[in-house]
């Protein structure tokens, strides 16, 4: 009675989840699901039971209790007497501070290198080479160590710029004037100060210097009447075709009202001075630091000028033919037309080498900087013996940074990549 | 049909989470090998030679607990740990006992899950500077660079003992002996503070040892001494009482060289115990009556150990002090073996 092509539906049958495609992904997905979620089951299980076999406890509270152990560097107050938690904040508060002058001057680097490389000059963009071929193909461990050698064996222990009273000398001398003081442990350079200054507000976190708020707004005031100042002269140009000279109002502009401000609050410059065994009056800038800070961003650099490199060639050649034709200039047609063209290439793989700079700041242990490696997966961990808790806490807070880096980055990616209308 | 497919791959996810609970003393019968954790290198304590033979007052305590154990004082395969590593090392399982000169303190025997079997040192934490520094007390250290070894005892004390006496420093931390004193020599600090008997041995194996003090003070206790895995209290039994064996084996005068002579038979029923010539103490820990006899024969008794690798004739050159058996003024006593 019925036709062939028009067979009756048999009804579901277990081997459609396989053979049927209408089924099969729906299958594989379930499945797929069902494994991880069972290996993560028995992860956490595992766990578990080796915890509880151990007899040991799973919680944070060891975080409140009393440190008791001194940090080597610390960018907001800290005493053996905080907690933990605050030993981590420190630790984490290095991290980011490394972090962000290691980004900064790494893309320095690169962008230059990644330029030059490029050069008509046979020696730079040869020399170029051998810079990214030297520091991209050598461990980062290594140049931060070789960084700190180099600091540690070329300069003079701080007792070295003692007088000796027999013979009237020092056997080193401080540079610049008698204000930098480079040793085997640190850099002493002056510190800043505010004879009259307004104080600071006390928070929880850290005191905040009123005297740098005041700055910081001033200078943001003068940056914006700088860019009136430059808009009013676009106009001009615009109205008239002769562009009114503007640099000396906007060095007036921008530097100015800091310069009033500072001298109104009492600005001078502490000078260190070796007292007992160390320098004091200045800052001590470690040389931990500075061999971390210089190994990150050389290695890191490496990276960043060939992906430079490969964005400017990405730009089409005819890019740059178009804007001599115009008689732009070989630097002005660099910098207003192929690196604008070329961003677009290289802010995603230059997310990932912020990225990397960033997670390579924990080999800080190597040279005893004290980052968050060092304080809360180091000192705290072993004093406390809470392995799983310091860890997992350790790698949460590398995940939150590195999210955070990547949205901030990707926001800036959406203002440069190409606008589609 | 094709069900056996899934059964057969979710067979696979549901692993049972079981773990081996074997006691450690059947583990180290089955390996045939003592894992022993020591220092990365700490020349008299734990340090290994040329060809890689590692020797030690430390040292000598894993080899006892192997020629107890296994029969055979080489039978041990020393596990480098790190102040950081040492204790994460014992808990996991990598290695059966820890012979680190280790502090001995609450915490560590209670949160750490640890159990201290003893003390084979008594210790305390001083300090190292050069000579030509000018210091003649820890007092005077205000200002300095201190080299510390990071996840140590010494940490706390170092910042305990300027807190009380109001002074400030820098702490350049460090991971290992070994960089502490490359940092020192290096004058990357003024000062070096670990435990005074890890001077001694630091300062031992320096080019010009004449040109360094270690000073005066000793800010703190540190009673070092061997610890296994809380929990397994035959193991803990049988690292305690193999210490024991060595400490009470000086008192009673037997010795590497006389130790086989004695074990046929004695007027003293105590040594007589020791050695198993009368009762059965092995079999209380599970081990044969002559443990305590070769573990003896392995290095000599505590005294011959001390005097062979830290005591005054070695470069070390460290005086028995606290050290000493409880005959002597010391504070070594073990309990009697009956």
């Amino acid at each position: 009675m019925t036709s062939a092509s028009d067979a009756p539906e048999p009804g579901f049958r277990l081997s459609q989840l396989i053979y049927d495609t209408r089924y099969r992904s729906l299958t594989i997905q379930v499945v797929t699901f069902i494994l991880v979620m069972a290996g993560v089951a028995w992860l956490i299980d595992n766990t578990v039971q080796n915890l509880n076999q151990l007899g040991k406890d799973f919680n944070f509270s060891f975080l409140t209790n009393r440190a008791g152990y001194d940090i080597g560097q610390q960018l907001i107050p800290y005493t053996n007497d905080n907690t933990h938690a605050r030993a981590m904040l420190v630790g984490l508060l290095n991290t980011l501070w490394v972090s962000v002058l290691g980004c900064a001057t790494a893309t320095v680097i690169g962008v230059v290198v990644g330029v030059l490389r490029l050069s008509n000059n046979w020696l730079v963009s040869r020399l170029m080479t051998v810079y990214v071929e030297t520091f991209r193909n050598i461990p980062v461990l290594l140049w931060i160590l070789v960084s700190l050698a180099l600091l540690t064996e070329l300069t003079p222990a701080p007792n070295a710029y003692k007088i000796n009273p027999a013979t009237g000398e020092a056997a080193a001398s401080m540079w610049l004037f008698d204000s930098i003081a480079p040793t085997n442990r640190y850099t002493a350079v002056p510190s800043i100060e505010f004879t009259h200054g307004l104080g600071a507000i006390d928070t929880p976190f850290a005191p905040i210097s009123l005297n740098f708020l005041l700055i910081a707004a001033v200078l943001i005031g003068s940056v914006w009447l700088n860019r009136r100042v430059r808009h009013h002269a676009h106009q001009v140009q615009d109205a008239t075709g002769v562009r009114p000279t503007t640099w000396w109002k906007s060095l007036l502009i921008l530097v100015g009202p800091v310069v009033v401000v500072a001298l109104a609050l009492g600005f001078r410059l502490n000078e260190p001075e070796l007292k007992g065994f160390n320098f004091v009056g200045g800052l001590n800038v470690s040389n931990a630091f500075v061999a971390l800070w210089l190994g990150l961003s050389i290695y890191t650099g490496a990276f960043i000028a060939e992906i430079v490199r490969a964005g400017i060639l990405a730009v089409s050649k005819g890019q740059t033919e178009a804007a001599f034709a115009l008689g732009l200039r070989p630097n002005r047609t660099m910098s207003l037309v192929i690196l604008p063209q070329a961003l677009r290439v290289i802010v995603p793989p230059l997310i990932s080498q912020f990225l990397n700079l960033t997670k390579n700041s924990s080999l800080a242990i190597a040279v005893g900087y004290m980052d968050l490696r060092g304080t809360l997966g180091g000192i705290t961990l072993n004093q406390t013996g809470r392995e799983l808790e310091a860890i997992l806490l350790m790698m949460l807070i590398y995940l939150l940074i590195s999210l955070t880096i990547s949205g901030l980055m990707n926001i800036y990616n959406n203002t440069v990549k190409l606008k589609e209308r | 049909m094709k069900k056996s497919v899934f059964l057969g791959t979710l067979a696979v996810a549901g692993l049972s989470a079981g773990i081996a609970a074997a006691s450690t003393l059947d583990e180290v019968k089955a390996r045939g090998e003592l894992n022993c954790g020591v220092n990365t290198g700490l020349v008299g304590f734990a340090a290994p030679d040329a060809n890689g033979n590692w020797s030690g007052f430390d040292v000598a305590i894993c080899k006892a607990v192997a020629a107890a154990v296994l029969g055979d004082a080489s039978k041990v395969k020393y596990v480098p740990t790190t102040g950081q590593t040492r204790f994460t090392a014992l808990a996991s399982g990598e290695i059966d006992m820890l012979s680190r000169n280790s502090t001995w303190t609450f915490s560590r025997d209670t949160d750490l899950k640890l159990d201290f079997v003893g003390v084979n040192y008594y210790d305390g934490q001083g300090f190292m500077v050069r000579k030509d520094l000018g210091v003649t007390s820890a007092k005077e250290l205000d200002g300095a660079s201190v080299c510390i070894q990071t996840g140590t005892t010494t940490e706390l004390n170092l910042a305990d003992f300027f807190k009380a006496n109001n002074m400030s420093y820098q702490p350049i931390t460090i991971d290992s002996n070994a960089e502490g004193e490359q940092q020192y020599l290096a004058g990357a600090c003024d000062a070096y503070t670990t435990d005074a008997s890890g001077l001694a041995a630091t300062r031992a194996a320096f080019a010009d040892p004449e040109n360094h003090i270690i000073l005066p003070e000793i800010i703190s206790k540190e009673p070092l001494g061997p610890a296994v895995r809380h929990g397994d209290n035959q193991w803990g039994d049988i690292v305690r009482w193999t210490l024991n064996a060595l400490i009470a084996a000086e008192e009673y005068g037997v010795t590497s060289a006389n130790v086989d002579e004695l074990a046929k038979g004695t007027e003293n029923p105590e040594i007589n115990r020791l050695l198993g010539v009368e009762g059965d103490l092995g079999a209380m820990t599970g081990l044969d009556k002559d443990w305590a006899l070769r573990a003896i024969k392995a290095g000599g008794n505590y005294g011959e150990i001390f005097a062979a690798t830290i005591g005054e004739s070695t470069p070390i050159g460290l005086a028995r002090g606290l050290n000493a058996q409880w005959t002597q003024g010391g504070l070594l006593y073990t309990p009697p073996f009956r």
